[in-house]
């Protein structure tokens, strides 16, 4: 099982700000977007336009992913 | 205290001051980011602030080091305030102690630059009609090239 944190505007467009995701295999960053946005057509295209973070570091859409990992998508940034 | 931190807490200025400064330093250069008003005409009535904690703690460290690699015997000390902010209170702290004041004048604006670039806190803000979350959909800066220059 995949953890994945939802943050801002897209945990509240989706209700939830952890999202499990059953996966056996590594998965890309990009596969990852993909299976999201389909569980959540509310979010639009929020799942395509953050980033995505593994373990802390912003990781690139190529990126495998494994169960273990933690796991974030991080909305257009506005700290300061 | 940690050098690099997201807290819930007033900012306490004076004690980032305390870690920053040292023997070497010729130089103490602080930024505060404050809880604006009104902006383009439009009136805030507060502002509320999230973070990936972790994360943004670790990202504020990474400023902090980048700092120190372009500037010798630079300390830095960050702080970023989450929760509900009202008018002027301030989000964000920085001091930058170095041995002479260009640089410490110069690192302090790569620090604000840099969190707004590569720190994942988000902001929303609350007006008298709705609410916001900045950097969600039309007033986005979008990432140009898919993700921030980390």
């Amino acid at each position: 099982m995949l953890k994945i944190s939802l943050f801002a505007g897209l945990a509240e467009r989706t209700g939830k700000r952890e999202v499990d995701i059953p996966i056996e295999q590594p998965v890309t960053v990009n596969e990852l977007r993909t299976t999201l946005s389909r569980q959540f057509p509310e979010a639009g295209d929020a799942f395509h336009t953050s980033m995505v973070a593994v373990n802390q570091e912003y990781a690139g859409e190529d990126d495998r992913i494994v169960p273990s990992d933690e796991v974030a998508f991080i909305p257009p940034l506005s700290g300061g | 205290m940690k050098r690099y931190a997201i807290t819930t807490a007033e900012i306490d200025l004076n004690q980032l001051v305390e870690q920053v400064k040292n023997p070497y330093a010729g130089a103490v250069c602080t930024f505060i980011g404050t809880v604006r008003e009104m902006t383009r005409g439009k009136r805030t009535l507060y502002l509320e602030y999230e973070a990936y904690v972790e994360m943004a703690e670790r990202k504020l460290e990474q400023v902090g080091q980048e700092i120190q690699q372009k500037y010798e015997r630079a300390e830095v000390a960050i702080v970023h305030r989450i929760g509900r902010l009202e008018i002027e209170d301030a989000a964000v702290a920085i001091a930058v102690a170095t041995p002479h004041r260009p640089e410490a004048f110069a690192a302090c604006r790569y620090a604000i630059d840099r969190i707004k670039e590569i720190v994942p806190i988000w902001k929303k803000e609350h007006w008298e009609d709705g609410s916001f979350w900045v950097g969600d959909q039309l007033e986005t800066t979008p990432y140009l090239e898919g993700k921030p220059n980390v």
